[in-house]
């Protein structure tokens, strides 16, 4: 607790490796300010963080895990020591991942952690991207990094979908024979789409080292480099902050960067990094030896996608089945809900600062202050229709489990679900336009005896 | 009396400190143990579980030990910096616009800028063309063959059905209710051929709601296995109502009416493969099928007899 400088403190090892680099790069001057940059000290605004932190535990064990994997679909025959499959012919693709959970020691732990990160990477996306939302932290100037955190999250879909599909299971041909679908279905360009993207005719040609390299290249790259835009753009445009008595729209409130950001992003760190140790260490995740290989003719069923895919198979599920030919031009069945509404709605969402700056809030003004939601009832009311819309169709993607448990017949269940995912939205939006409007009301106007109990003493 | 108070307060602080250092102590040892652990169980064969659950804590204890040491050693600090307003001052602007503009006057040769850039941008576009459309290399596109891939299969008339073994079939190898995938014979299992072979009962085919009435075989009838939602195979069958169940999104077909669609979210029924007796005796197909197979797509309809 002595703040007495001692006098070797200058000869200390950190500091000449400081004063090295400093001499060669000027580091102090710039980096002075950022000692002390104020970070504004809400717990919803480390949802982002832990986003970021899932992303560099998914590069690190992805590292190991390509290390180890081929995406190769020469026929070998199993002779490893997972009993049921031995001697069974199987791609080389499935082999290595076999290979990884039997018997590359810690092999089956990494790749269990890899897998439960993804699922949090997309998850903490979402919730972050949900709380900037309600809050109205994505309006101006901070358009374009809302934009970017939305392609940010088609991204994290990608390397979902694409990483999905790479052990050459059971399961994993299903979402590809899906997405392949969709894709051809696109009128005019649907086919040449299809041959574009796996190389003729499903199951195409060398598609698994295609995935591969999206998944361990591409996207990854993608992902680095709209992260450091988005950073820049936060350290650019400072934080957003919660409204108390010391915020204001020049200031900004909060704990500084160092030490105690600093440290507490460093804790968060690691126990995102716990949290997913124990996920991957004790809870099984996607056990492809248990799915056996794939094959054009052979379905695994139920089959569930991972948790962000649902609402697309919802959507699948739902939908009518509505084909027309036109001209001699066929609109495949699985057009719309595969290809259209999930385009309307990430357009929704990508627009999303221009639509509430003008037709919602009529507020084009730099802001750095947050809202709460019922200070925009009507953003809120569109939000939870939204996102009741998404938790309908989400729930639509399991109809034949439902359906199954609760004993009803399946049409039964889908018109239900149908109508409910028409109606409930609506409910939704206008009981939280109602609420928030409730909240807005001071406390004054309020019937006096629906409130005296908090308000006396 | 003050006085007591803020030594009072002062020893409270400080054991609230003790104690929170030791915590944090007891965090970092925690850590320091669990992953020593983990190296042990890693070197003496390793155990997933255990691994995890060790990585857990080495990670755990250094998470809860910064914890307590950031939020109750070093305790919560507030700073306020000033922010400005987002666009430059209004003179940065200005200036830049202004150099960038005296500038630009260097770069126009004569006058000409205006036709130099137009074809510079040309250049631009035109190589930009020529380096992406490759691209196009990354399917068949070009080769005309390929563009009869999705209404092609590999059956033809006069190839002998066989399962997934490989094993020729004869009508009477299905009992009744039974169904079968079968492939056209020396396809090696082609994907887009695979169809589903289904014994239905005795009476029950309504003939004239089949595309190729003649193509059944004493209640035999065949049908592409690939759902034309979105391509799963249709591997399910309820004998019972004849129904064909797509286990993807549950479409069902009504092996007994043409496989038209009696619900679910696909649009149009499995194409019907033909199917006879071969002089020796064994399924073969009569012909191709009544469309083409898979996820339906734009042009359908047309390129039948393209
Ligand atoms: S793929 Fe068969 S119902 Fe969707």
């Amino acid at each position: 607790m002595t703040a007495a400088p001692r006098p070797e403190a200058k000869d200390s090892l950190l500091d000449r490796i400081a004063g090295w680099a400093d001499d060669r790069l000027k580091l102090a001057e710039g980096s002075r300010k950022y000692l002390r940059k104020a970070f504004p000290g809400h717990w919803s605004f480390l949802i982002g963080e832990i986003a970021m932190f899932a992303l560099i535990i998914l590069l690190l064990t992805g590292t190991f895990l390509a290390l180890f994997y081929t995406p190769d679909t020469t026929p070998v025959v199993y002779s490893g020591p997972y009993v049921p499959l031995q001697g069974t012919e199987i791609s080389a693709a499935y082999n290595s991942v076999l290979e990884l959970s039997f018997e590359v020691r810690a092999g089956l732990l990494f790749r269990q952690i890899h897998h439960w990160a993804a699922l949090v990477f997309v998850a903490a996306i979402v919730v972050h991207m949900l709380r900037i939302f309600f809050t109205g932290a994505f309006r101006r100037p901070r358009e374009l990094n809302w934009v970017v955190g939305g392609i940010l999250l088609l991204l994290a879909f990608g390397a979902g979908f694409t990483g999905y599909s790479l052990p050459d299971d059971l399961l994993s041909g299903t979402g590809l024979r899906i997405g392949y679908s969709a894709l051809l279905s696109v009128p005019f360009v649907g086919p040449l789409l299809g041959y574009l993207g796996i190389g003729g005719e499903y199951p195409g040609v060398g598609v698994l080292g295609r995935l591969h390299i999206l998944h361990v290249m591409i996207i990854p790259a993608g992902l680095l480099g709209l992260l450091g835009a988005h950073l820049f753009m936060v350290v650019r445009q400072k934080h957003t902050q919660k409204r108390t008595r010391r915020a204001r729209e020049d200031n900004v409130v909060g704990e500084p960067l160092w030490p105690n950001q600093a440290l507490t992003m460093t804790s968060l760190f690691f126990a995102v990094a716990a949290v997913l140790a124990f996920l991957g260490g004790v809870f099984e995740i996607n056990p492809v030896w248990l799915y056996g290989p794939y094959e054009p003719f052979e379905v695994f069923a139920p089959s569930q996608p991972d948790w962000y895919m649902g609402w697309l198979e919802g959507l699948l599920r739902l939908w009518p089945a509505w084909e027309f030919t036109i001209l001699g031009v066929t609109i495949p069945a699985i057009f719309i809900p595969s290809v259209v509404v999930p385009g309307i709605l990430f357009g929704i969402v990508f627009a999303w600062p221009w639509i509430d700056a003008r037709w919602i809030t009529g507020d084009h003004a730099e802001h750095h202050i947050n809202q709460r939601p019922r200070d925009v009832p009507a953003r809120t009311a569109f939000g939870f229709a939204g996102l009741t819309f998404l938790l309908v169709i989400f729930v639509a993607g399991s109809n034949d489990v439902m359906a199954a448990a609760l004993q009803t017949p399946l049409d039964t269940l889908t018109t239900v679900l149908r109508w409910a995912a028409i109606v409930l939205p609506v409910l939704a939006g206008l009981a939280a336009y109602r609420i928030a409007e409730r909240l807005n009301q001071p406390v004054e106007a309020a019937p006096s005896s629906t409130v005296p109990a908090a308000k006396s003493t | 009396m003050a006085d007591q108070t803020t030594t009072d307060e002062r020893d409270d602080k400080a054991r609230a400190e003790d104690r929170a250092t030791r915590i944090a102590a007891l965090c970092f040892g925690v850590s320091i143990l669990a992953a020593l652990g983990l190296l042990v169980v890693y070197l003496t064969g390793g155990d997933t579980q255990l691994e995890g659950i060790l990585l857990t804590l080495a990670f755990g204890g250094v998470a809860a030990g910064l914890g307590v040491w950031v939020r109750v050693l070093i305790g919560p600090s507030v700073i306020v910096e000033p922010r400005d307003p987002m666009p430059s001052r209004a003179e940065d602007r200005a200036g830049f616009e202004q150099d960038f503009d005296s500038t630009v006057d260097e770069v126009k040769v004569g006058g000409r800028r205006r036709f130099l850039l137009q074809l510079l941008g040309g250049a631009g576009a035109s190589l930009g063309l020529a380096l992406t459309v490759p691209l196009l290399s990354l399917g068949p596109i070009f080769d005309p063959n390929a563009r009869r891939e999705l209404f092609d299969t590999s059956w033809s008339a006069g190839r002998r059905l066989v399962t997934i073994e490989g094993e020729e079939l004869r009508p009477e190898m299905l009992a009744v209710d039974e169904i079968a995938t079968v492939f056209p014979a020396d396809s090696d299992r082609a994907a887009d051929s695979q169809a589903v072979l289904v014994h239905t009962r005795p009476g029950a085919i309504d003939l004239s709601t089949l595309p190729y009435p003649d193509g059944v075989v004493d209640g035999l009838v065949v049908y592409s296995k690939i759902c034309t939602h979105a391509g799963c195979p249709v591997g399910l069958y309820r004998a019972q109502d004849a129904e064909l169940i797509c286990p993807c999104h549950q479409s069902q077909f009504l092996v007994t009416a043409g496989a038209k669609v009696l619900s679910g979210p696909t649009g149009r029924p499995l194409p019907q493969l033909p199917i006879g007796v071969d002089d020796e005796g064994f399924l073969v197909a009569t012909g191709e099928f009544s469309a083409p197979v898979g996820p339906s797509f734009w042009n359908l309809t047309q390129g039948q007899d393209s």
